[in-house]
């Protein structure tokens, strides 16, 4: 009696384990397959250290045999009605195979031009944000056993673009929040929290101060709330997150934090922060029309074709987006490989204090693969 | 005001751990013969408006020009009811706050070494400007307001604190990169008086907020000053806090033209340990402490600053929140029988 008890304690804290960097199977994705069975996707190389880190990414699924065939696009964005536009071409693609891996993108400087993080989103409806951070043995940083889930909020609030200046010198931004949008995000937190067993979904919020904006957004939270009676449900004030996220962010590790936009953002970096930053953590964007999974951090001009980069970020993303495809044992082969290659430490990239080159820790991780 | 030998100070002890906080101060003034009186209002955010209190209390600190505040609580509710808090600084004009985000001494266990950050806070418009309306059901829009009056001021401040603190670097704190015209104004803005300070060799960075709170639980040593819009400052000062022990130790002041309210710098109620007598008194009596030395009353300031670091270096009497398990009055007891030894 009690080793069964103990046998399917210990199968329910594996399963949390094994679906951390996960973005929950719930949205149904049918997007394209070859005759052969295999999925295809969506490959964004992106700029800067981009092309070199999605190799290694196409490397490693292709050793893993990871049944994926990559479509790989341009997303060099060029202005149309004086709108921040992709080209056509990999708007398809995306919307055909509704899935797809993407590596940092460059804003092109020049007037007019939105950033391409906000062109993306906006083009597919990318309505979710979910950024799981997790310390990574082998990379000691002051803060120990962060497990933290956040899910932003991605298309509006104080990232709606409406601004304008009303006399020189005087300008106001605003700050939109629809129940529509808030409802999909929320529901989101709750099927995601659900799928990947955590107990509780946190609202963050400061209506305190903005009464009616996330005012509203609490509202939809606690409305679909009781939609969920299986998974806790609490509030808290941005204020107090904030703090908890550096001082007791162990007490987080059964949550998933649920937040509008700006919140989001910030926060969600800062948590990356207490894991050793934007090259450890990966990121998916959960969209209606399709599925954007994406690493965080910068184009790194400076290291780019260098053979220097660390693809981890890439990497932990691409896990993330196999688990969306329902490709678990995948998902699970190469994030243990990737976890283990940096636990052991001899091979790391220079981010991680190491010698190595992104071709040896890729060439190790393919090693670890085969362990 | 001074009236025979005594300054007068409006005392507003707040919600929460407020009361026991004001407590402790009073108690520690009295024993320091500190030769100010205080002029105390118990308002409070948990009853409906009492607008004869909180005109007799705005009406004292216009007299007195310096008052020493805990936190009032802000009711969810209430739809339309504006946070006290909000509304007095506004009132007052009190546009820049202040928040000390410094390493305690003593043995208490922090992530970070030497961290000594000031973030200077804009306070009077930004996302707290309360303007927000619904147009049709389900759709809020909420103004953020940034002008090139107000963001010139507050960066001259941070400036002028830092040259006067010998302080070696200004960061400004954006995401310009998103809202280009709101932050962008406030970027421009800021690279437009740091020009005027080139001279004095302090350091200008710009950071944007994201990156800022990455930045701040990673290398935390690496910030001076921040100067930032209303929220963003709400946000950092709260990470910050995280890093060196919580809101218990993070000192504050709003100061403006005329008036100046020192105040916790993080700002928390702390509802859940009202009444219980666990509060950590320190944010307010560091405070009091920036107060007296803003009276010139800077004798009395070191004699219980000097008693404060003591009880907190020796490590015998501390808050929970410090790891602890004395309570609020066991500690200011302490302090106080410091002080006679020291004096």
């Amino acid at each position: 009696m009690l080793s069964s008890l103990r046998s399917n304690f210990t199968k329910y804290h594996s399963l949390k384990q094994l679906r951390l960097y996960s973005s929950s199977n719930i949205t149904s994705e049918h997007g394209t397959k070859t005759p052969d069975g295999k999925h295809v996707v969506t490959l964004i190389p992106g700029d800067g250290i981009g092309p070199e880190i999605s190799r290694s990414v196409v490397r490693i699924f292709k050793e893993a045999d990871v049944p994926i065939v990559w479509e790989e696009v341009d997303v060099t964005p060029f202005l149309r009605n004086g709108r921040t536009t992709i080209p056509d071409e990999a708007r398809h693609s995306v919307n055909r195979n509704k899935v797809a891996l993407k590596g940092p993108l460059a804003t092109p400087i020049g007037k007019g031009h939105v950033s391409m993080n906000l062109t993306l989103r906006r083009t597919f409806d990318l309505y979710a944000n979910v950024r799981p951070c997790k310390s990574i043995v082998g990379y000691k940083t002051p803060f120990d056993g962060v497990n933290t889930v956040l899910i932003r909020e991605n298309t509006e609030g104080e990232y709606s673009g409406i601004e304008h200046e009303v006399v020189p010198g005087v300008v106001q931004s605003i700050k939109l929040i629809t129940e529509e949008a808030s409802k999909r995000c929320v529901k989101y937190a709750f099927d995601y929290a659900r799928t990947v067993g955590r107990s509780k979904v946190v609202v963050v919020h400061k209506a305190t101060v903005m009464k009616q904006a996330d005012g509203l957004f609490l509202q939809v939270a606690q409305d679909l709330s009781k939609e969920y009676p299986d998974i806790e449900f609490g509030e808290m004030l941005l204020d107090r997150a904030c703090l908890h996220m550096v001082q007791r962010h162990e007490a987080y590790a059964d949550t998933v934090l649920v937040m509008p936009n700006l919140y989001g953002d910030i926060l969600s970096d800062l948590c990356a922060g207490l894991i050793g930053g934007l090259g450890l953590t990966p990121s998916g964007n959960i969209g209606l029309k399709a599925s954007i999974f994406e690493s965080v951090h910068g184009t790194a001009p400076d290291i780019a074709g260098k053979d220097l980069a660390n693809p981890t970020a890439l990497l932990l993303s691409a896990v993330m987006m196999l688990r969306h495809m329902n490709l678990e044992e995948k998902a699970v082969l190469i994030e243990n490989a990737v976890l283990k290659t940096i636990a052991e430490g001899k091979v790391l990239t220079g981010d991680l204090f190491g010698k190595a080159t992104n071709t040896m820790f890729t060439d190790e991780v393919i090693k670890n693969l085969k362990v | 005001m001074f009236y025979g030998g005594k300054t007068t100070v409006t005392l507003i002890p707040g919600d929460g751990v407020g009361v026991e906080m004001a407590n402790s101060v009073k108690a520690i003034f009295d024993a320091a013969n500190v030769p100010v009186e205080f002029e105390q209002f118990d308002l409070s955010g948990h009853t409906e408006k009492n607008e004869i209190l909180s005109k007799q209390c705005l009406a004292s600190v216009r007299r007195n020009k310096v008052a020493l505040k805990g936190i009032l609580y802000t009711p969810l509710s209430r739809p339309g009811s504006v946070s006290w808090n909000v509304a007095m600084r506004k009132e007052l004009d009190i546009y820049a706050s202040v928040a000390l985000i410094k390493n305690s001494p003593g043995s208490y266990p922090t992530r970070h070494k030497n961290v000594d950050i000031a973030i200077i806070r804009e306070n009077t418009e930004g996302e707290y400007s309360g303007m927000e309306h619904s147009p049709v059901p389900g759709v809020v829009e909420s103004l953020k307001v940034v002008t090139r009056e107000k963001t010139e001021r507050i960066v001259k401040f941070a400036f002028d604190f830092a040259l006067k603190n010998n302080r070696k670097r200004v960061t400004v704190i954006h995401k310009a990169n998103i809202m280009k015209l709101g932050d962008g104004l406030f970027l421009k803005t800021a690279r437009d008086i740091s020009k005027l300070y080139e001279s004095s060799g302090i350091e200008f960075k710009e950071m944007i907020v994201d990156n800022a709170a990455m930045q701040l639980v990673s290398k935390p040593q690496q910030f001076d000053v921040i100067v930032c819009g209303n929220l963003y400052g709400n946000i950092l000062t709260n990470v910050g806090a995280g890093l060196i022990g919580g809101p218990g130790v993070v000192p504050g002041a709003n100061i403006g033209r005329e008036f100046v309210v020192f105040e916790p710098g993080c700002r928390h109620v702390g509802l859940d340990l009202e009444g219980k007598n666990k509060a950590n008194p320190t944010s307010l009596i560091l405070s009091s402490l920036h107060l007296l030395r803003h009276l010139g009353l800077n004798k009395e300031a070191h004699l219980i600053g000097d008693s404060l670091t003591k009880v907190i270096t020796d490590s015998e009497c501390l808050t929970a929140d410090l790891g602890g398990s004395s309570t609020c009055s066991e500690f200011t007891r302490a302090i106080i029988s410091n002080l006679h030894n020291l004096s």
